[in-house]
């Protein structure tokens, strides 16, 4: 699947990433980070807890914010304008790792609430693209309970098609599977595996390096707010060339 | 251990099953509530008789008691002697306990249609799931209705009223893209000087639609306690909100201004900040403008609970988890959307219990007014009642009606917040 992943891949640049740095008070979090995400590609950002990767992400649709360097998601420069932010991220999907569904609204209004507000879309019609994409993650029958009746792997998936509701072109997922229940994780990666079939463009930090052979066409592995190696997902799992990329691999796929 | 002792297969898998039948009713209430051990048991017994005690002492005095009489002297020579309650200052003086001794009295209609009216002004936000969206067109005209009720005088006043909120609002929506906060100021602003200039129109019209007018000094008793908690309250609760938010402002002068201004109205007791509407404040106000007490005090008051209730959001903001606003921004929402739909209405929930404590704590303090010579319910049993010939050391009946009064209406709204926080429930614990 890969090969023919990596035949679809287009000249457009999605995101380019140049020279960005960001600092949490002086502790230098992303350094120098170069990265150029063509659409229609699927990467996975690996790497150990506190490399810097949700970060990086997260700065992708500006919930954080970088010092130093640009960033240019579907060719709107990120800056301080707060207009620039709201129109990016309005383009851009993100999957949380908790979930993060408003509790206090019905899995329908969490999915028509942005399409509403943002889009303008008609409630009927938010409604109606509601119940498509969450009949896509296979829950449609739970559209009128609340979040906290549904189970970790069903509010994920939910949370997948909220975000999907407002037709993104980009989609980031941070650790999505990584709060779940063992039982839960192929449900939700299914669904991502999914929507990588039908050629989304998707950022996303995991664990799960069964779904980065599977899916991604690039595999980016991050240490220290740096990017360290970066490759097609056959020749970083079977022949990475850093030591400290060994190291992690021999470590996560060790038993 | 041999194998087949540690190898088991489960063929079926075992049904729902109700849990055992314990005996239920009165008497196994008694037994785990009343006389489940020894000490219980003592307990149970003592206070039997402590509440046998007080109610047989208690009860001649209330069925005794006398309804009808004209004074206090009067009453004492129907008892002759026996225990009992001289009621009948309730029966004499009911209308002036809750209407003052000024209000002229052919017209306590309008007050007391003013008070069923802001029933059905309140159905409909109290109660948004059962009565229908458009009462609240009505719940809007409200205050304005309510007002030209009580007070009476030219329909100008209120309508020129309502105009400035409508300017202001409008400026509000039209500034809101811009900026949240500034818009607040701006629509404020343009109310204001909207209000100021309404003031030189509306004095010709004194006497279009006129209602007798009856002026703040005439008003008293408890539709003063019940008119300041309402206005007080639903004033307190939006601008308790905007000042959380602006405390958590990113704008400097914004966060600033809402800090110095919580911490100063908390700092200082509320009966000092009434004398300074009494006393202070006409000062500080040019020589010919006369600012109304009720509008002083009523400005005052809301002032003080709007910094307690500030606090009580704060604390339901900051339970909130971060991820609740991060999937509001990571959706395109803008501040005014994510604060409205997606972190107010948590918070606020959060809040109930203590936005509720504070409600009640304002409505009961209302009675604090009497001290700067304003004759609310208390106001009024310590002035004109007791200070009468007739009624002179009649304390218990007419504090006791007074404590009734407040505890059904406090009573109601904590059962009314209960009841809201069993409604808002969606977590399903």
């Amino acid at each position: 699947m890969a090969t023919e992943a990596q035949m679809k891949v287009s000249d457009e640049v999605a995101v380019q990433i140049t020279k960005m740095n960001k600092w949490y008070g002086a502790f230098h979090v992303l350094r120098d980070i170069d990265l150029t995400v063509y659409r229609g590609e699927r990467i996975v950002i690996a790497g150990p807890s506190g490399s810097g990767k949700s970060t990086l992400i997260r700065c992708i649709n500006a919930l954080e914010e970088h010092q130093k360097g640009s960033i240019t998601v579907d060719g709107t420069i990120l800056s301080n304008d707060l207009k620039n932010i709201d129109k990016v991220r309005s383009e851009v999907g993100m999957v949380f790792q908790h979930f993060n569904l408003f509790p206090h609204l019905t899995i329908l209004e969490n999915c028509t609430l942005a399409p509403i507000w943002v889009r303008k879309t008609p409630k009927k019609e938010a409604e109606e693209i509601a119940m498509h994409f969450l009949t896509k993650v296979k829950i449609p029958e739970q559209a009128d309970k609340f979040p906290g009746q549904l189970s970790g792997g069903q509010q994920q998936r939910v949370a997948i098609a909220r975000s999907l509701c407002m037709r993104p072109r980009i989609m980031l997922f941070d650790e999505p599977t990584s709060a779940l229940d063992p039982e839960m994780i192929s449900e939700v990666l299914d669904t991502m595996i999914q929507l990588a079939e039908e050629g989304m463009t998707m950022l996303c930090v995991t664990h799960e390096m069964g779904f980065a052979r599977k899916v991604a066409n690039r595999v980016i592995f991050m240490d220290q707010g740096q990017i360290v190696e970066q490759n097609d997902p056959e020749e970083f799992f079977n022949n990475p060339q850093s030591e400290r990329t060994k190291l992690f691999l021999s470590q996560i796929l060790g038993h | 251990m041999p194998h087949d002792q540690i190898s088991f297969v489960r063929k079926h898998m075992l049904p729902e099953a109700p849990p055992p039948a314990t005996e239920t009713g009165a008497v196994k209430w008694l037994r785990e509530n009343l006389f489940s051990s020894p000490a219980n048991t003592l307990l149970t017994l003592v206070s039997i008789f402590v509440v046998f005690n007080i109610a047989s002492a208690s009860a001649p005095w209330f069925l005794n008691g006398v309804w009808d009489s004209p004074s206090i002297a009067a009453c004492r020579e129907i008892l002759d002697g026996r225990v009992g309650g001289c009621f009948a200052v309730l029966s004499e003086r009911w209308n002036q306990l809750l209407f003052g001794f000024k209000y002229p009295v052919e017209l306590y209609w309008r007050p007391g249609l003013a008070f069923v009216l802001l029933f059905v002004a309140g159905a409909p936000v109290l109660f948004g799931k059962i009565f229908p969206r458009k009462m609240l067109f009505f719940t809007g005209l409200y205050p304005f209705i309510a007002y030209w009720l009580i007070w009476g005088g030219s329909i100008m006043v209120p309508i020129f009223a309502l105009l400035g909120v409508v300017v202001g609002a409008v400026v509000y929506s039209r500034v809101v893209t811009i900026s949240a906060g500034v818009a607040v100021i701006a629509g404020f602003v343009a109310a204001l000087i909207f209000w100021i200039a309404s003031g030189y129109i509306s004095r010709p019209m004194a006497d279009v639609m006129a209602l007798q007018a009856v002026p703040s000094r005439d008003m008293g008793g408890f539709m003063i306690n019940l008119m300041l908690g309402v206005v007080c309250v639903s004033l307190s609760l939006p601008l308790g909100i905007l000042l959380a938010l602006g405390r958590q402002s990113r704008m400097p002068i914004i966060k600033w201004i809402c800090v110095v201004f919580i911490e100063f109205i908390r700092g200082v007791p509320l009966i000092t900040l009434l004398f300074v509407a009494n006393v202070v404040l006409a000062y500080f106000l040019p020589p010919n403008v006369t600012f109304d007490l009720i509008l002083r005090v009523i400005i005052m008051i809301t002032m003080f609970s709007s910094a307690y209730i500030a606090e009580v959001i704060r604390g339901g903001l900051a339970a909130l988890p971060r991820g609740q606003y991060e999937a509001a921004n990571s959706l395109g929402l803008d501040y005014a959307q994510s604060m409205q739909l997606i972190i107010l209405p948590q918070a606020l929930k959060i809040s109930i219990p203590g936005i509720v404590n504070v409600a009640v704590g304002l409505f009961k303090d209302t009675t604090l007014v009497s001290v700067i010579s304003m004759f609310d319910i208390v106001g009024m049993i310590r002035g004109p009642i007791l200070a009468s010939m007739e009624w002179k050391g009649v304390y218990w009946e007419l504090f006791g009606f007074a404590c009734i009064l407040f505890f059904i209406t406090c009573y109601g709204i904590s059962q009314y917040s209960q009841w809201l926080e069993r409604q808002l429930r969606t977590d399903h614990r």
